[in-house]
């Protein structure tokens, strides 16, 4: 795969790998028959993440995806990093292949997935857009 | 460690092609001096194919490659003889020069078997059996696997195909220096192999097509190969593989040998790691073939992580593929949809040593480990943060 030196660097160097306990919101997308799983873990405190940690199961694009969109939302407002786009993460990577383009798009779908993991454990309404 | 993806001409195979790019550029087609010369070259060079696989000379004829001779021989029997029925018969982990074609020759009318395999990828030559049909005109079983090392029980195969008068086509890309073949007690009517899987030239390879065999041709024009393929014969590549299957074929004891002690080591190393498996058959395996199953981890970042260390492998994963579909080969073996993506090819070839083993079991414990600490499938007890 043709990767940027930027995607090489956040596979190789993965920013916020791993898991945070007792924290404030999971999301889990993708599925192993399809060959990526991503899981955000979020810490938050006045509505802004104070921590994000990241696990993945996938490849090179998807564990750069990950680091990179954990990077990009943390000590951010939840709006803030609702509005985190599956583009943005990409140019922030210098781009990724056409085919691998997906891959961001797991780590958009992550990081709402856990700001309404969140927000249901506060019981409040899930956000939709 | 990815010498089944392709291996580099050696020495001896790049000095006999040399003087066919320079001064021994005559068109064998020419009946002038020079083109004599070239003529004799390939003439020489089909003996050596014909000699590695028991064959005569003027059953061999050159091709493009694997890809060129496996389209010929599907193509060239299924339409040379459709009078007498539009049935095939192959097996789902064929090498996609075959499987595409089969799919393609559906669509041109004929119907196609696709036979299941074994845990360990065998075909069943009693399910083999029980598939040919009056109408079956084609039986096309490769040898051995491109991903997974098994070899085919062809003498079998071949048995059945002739008691039932039914061509037999093997593509023995990958079988070429490492199986001893002899289309004659093997019963093959027809052979695929390539050049630079033996350490010969890219873009060359040949199709046997035993004699008495009704075949069309795949390329139309002049009259080369005694008029069954078209086009100026690459006079150097097929120089470089007749040196390169001669050279092949004549140590293949003493590589296959050298390949299994390391394959065994390999094996024995990677299967100490928990939670890992060996795909493909035990025994029934090309002596240059190791291929495994990491449980929670992706190949792909497997490979850029070994890339990182100097280590060049390949992996079933879809994520490693352009059509992000996962190996079809580990899929009809069984291999779970969810641990298929964790697979490693490791293939190795005669310039490996026991020292580049030694290193992918020093580096491989680590890179695993590092990619399950990373994912969200592994259990606690198999990570170390």
């Amino acid at each position: 795969m043709d990767y940027s030196a930027k995607v090489m660097d956040h596979f190789s160097n993965p920013r916020n790998m791993g898991s945070i306990e007792n924290c404030d919101g999971v999301g889990e997308v993708g599925n192993a028959k399809c060959g990526d799983i991503m899981k955000i873990f979020l810490k938050v405190e006045d509505d802004r993440i104070a921590d994000v940690k990241f696990q993945t199961f996938g490849c090179g694009a998807a564990i750069a995806s990950s680091s990179m969109a954990t990077e990009l939302i943390k000590g951010k407002t939840l709006k803030e990093a609702w509005k985190l786009s599956n583009k943005a993460v990409a140019e922030a990577l210098d781009g990724l292949p056409p085919i691998k383009m997906h891959c961001s798009m797991l780590a958009e779908e992550a990081i709402h997935e856990a700001i309404n993991d969140h927000l249901k454990n506060k019981g409040l309404e899930p956000w939709t857009e | 460690m990815d010498n089944s993806a392709t291996t580099p001409a050696r020495k001896e195979v790049v000095e006999e092609m040399l003087p066919y790019l320079t001064e021994n550029f005559g068109n064998p087609s020419s009946i002038y001096d020079p083109g004599k010369i070239s003529k004799r070259a390939t003439e020489k060079a089909r003996q050596k194919v014909a000699d590695a696989i028991g064959a005569e000379e003027n059953e061999i004829y050159f091709t493009s490659g694997g890809t060129e001779s496996d389209n010929w021989a599907l193509k060239g029997i299924a339409f040379a003889n459709r009078n007498k029925g539009n049935h095939i018969i192959t097996s789902s982990i064929e090498h996609h020069a075959v499987l595409h074609t089969c799919i393609w020759l559906e669509g041109q009318g004929f119907e196609v078997t696709y036979l299941p395999v074994d845990k360990y990828g065998r075909v069943s030559p009693e399910e083999l059996k029980n598939a040919i049909r009056a109408d079956t005109i084609l039986i096309s079983i490769m040898l051995a696997n491109n991903e997974i090392g098994t070899i085919q029980p062809v003498e079998e195969i071949g048995k059945i195909a002739r008691e039932n008068r039914i061509y037999f086509h093997t593509d023995a890309v990958q079988a070429i220096g490492h199986v001893p073949i002899d289309v004659k007690k093997m019963n093959i009517d027809l052979l695929s192999l390539s050049g630079h899987k033996f350490e010969g030239p890219k873009g060359c390879g040949a199709l046997y097509i035993r004699k008495g065999t009704k075949i069309e041709p795949l390329l139309h024009g002049g009259a080369q190969e005694r008029k069954r393929r078209a086009g100026t014969e690459n006079v150097p590549a097929i120089v470089g593989l007749g040196k390169a299957i001669e050279l092949a074929a004549g140590e293949i004891e003493e590589t296959n040998k050298t390949l299994l002690e390391m394959r065994e080591h390999l094996i024995k190393g990677l299967l100490k790691l928990p939670k890992t498996h060996l795909n493909g058959h035990p025994t029934e395996r090309l002596t240059n073939n190791v291929n495994v199953t990491f449980e929670y981890i992706e190949g792909e970042s497997l490979l850029l992580l070994l890339n990182a260390k100097g280590i060049f492998a390949s992996t079933g994963s879809a994520c490693n593929s352009t059509s992000l579909e996962p190996s079809h080969v580990l899929t009809a073996c069984g291999v779970p949809h969810e641990i298929v993506h964790g697979s490693l090819r490791l293939s190795l070839g005669r310039m490996n040593t026991r020292e580049d083993v030694d290193r992918v079991l020093e580096v491989l414990p680590d890179i695993v480990q590092r990619l399950r600490n990373m994912s969200p499938l592994t259990p606690q007890n198999y990570r170390t943060l």
